[in-house]
């Protein structure tokens, strides 16, 4: 599952004219699927490096608040709290939940570890292999990155307030579009988490 | 520096910083509710943008294409429940069937 992901992130990069190494890097580094998907397909569209890194990094302070809630169960030095935090990604935490808001740091390194390596190697197959698969366009591919974060975004929806986020937030993006550049109408589109001060 | 190495250089940082953040600065603090409340909802608002742009977003202009035909066909996946990928792959060849056809 990672691997056919990250096969199409690989695919995907290199179509947006991101190359080879640089997407096999960013896999090992950011190794958040959800923001490499917005950072290539961003780039791929022309909207440009500020846009892309705009939105994959308000993609990922997501993962703030989720580094908040397994620092309790990480000990040792800074430096071996830091290599650790790095394993960290939606699936590993999803399945160290202990209960109580309690994480399993053995669960999460295992887990974690282990996505890594099929995420990094299906990133290495994809872009390698980009060339015999050819225009995602011509397969769909285009429509598969709007369904992949439709996917995500059901599994984000657990209240009535995240819905509202959510509508709010495609519709700031769509009114947008016709009159902004590529990324933009997502950055501002991440105002709609706004509605989460409105206390009720 | 090209535009893609600054990107991958400057969101791999972000993200190492960000996944670091908690184990390493704090020692099991909280956030404060407020702001714990406006962060939640960071991913459906930005998840719900991605969808409505890479679906009938184009170059300054709104544009309904095949690409909805791989909407309706995730739409159908994930209300079966079906895997993430299936749901992905549903989506990828009903466009380009859709497109076959076009």
């Amino acid at each position: 599952m990672a691997f056919a992901f990250s096969l199409s992130f690989g695919v995907l990069a290199k179509a947006s004219g991101m190359g080879s190494l640089a997407p096999v890097l960013m896999s090992m580094t950011t190794f958040a699927g959800s923001a490499q998907f917005a950072a290539a397909s961003v780039l791929g569209t022309g909207g440009g490096a500020v846009a892309a890194i705009g939105a994959a990094s308000l993609l990922n302070t997501r993962y703030a608040p989720i580094s908040l809630t397994v620092a309790p169960s990480m000990g040792g030095t800074w430096f071996s709290r830091l290599i650790q935090s790095q394993l960290i990604v939606d699936e590993s935490w999803a399945v160290a939940q202990a209960g109580g808001g309690r994480v399993d740091r053995r669960t999460l390194i295992g887990a974690g570890a282990l996505l890594w390596v099929f995420w990094v190697g299906g990133t290495v197959v994809g872009v390698l292999g980009s060339e015999f698969i050819g225009n995602p366009a011509r397969y769909g591919l285009d429509a598969a990155f709007p369904a992949l974060f439709l996917a995500l975004l059901v599994a984000q929806i657990d209240s009535r307030k995240a819905v509202l986020a959510a509508v709010l937030g495609a519709a700031i993006a769509l009114a947008l579009v016709p009159f902004s550049a590529a990324g933009v109408p997502i950055i501002v589109a991440s105002l709609a988490c706004l509605v989460g001060l409105w206390d009720r | 520096m090209s535009e893609v190495w600054l990107v991958v250089l400057v969101v791999g940082a972000v993200t190492v910083a960000l996944k670091a953040a908690g184990p390493v600065l704090l020692g099991g603090r909280e956030l404060p509710p407020p702001v714990l409340r406006v962060v939640v909802l960071l991913a459906p608002a930005l998840l719900a943008a991605l969808v409505a742009v890479g679906l009938v977003g184009g170059d300054r202009e709104l544009l309904l294409d095949e690409r909805l035909a791989g909407l309706g066909a995730a739409v159908l996946a994930l209300l079966v429940r079906a895997p993430i990928l299936v749901v992905v792959i549903a989506a990828a060849v009903a466009t380009a069937l859709a497109r076959g056809l076009a």
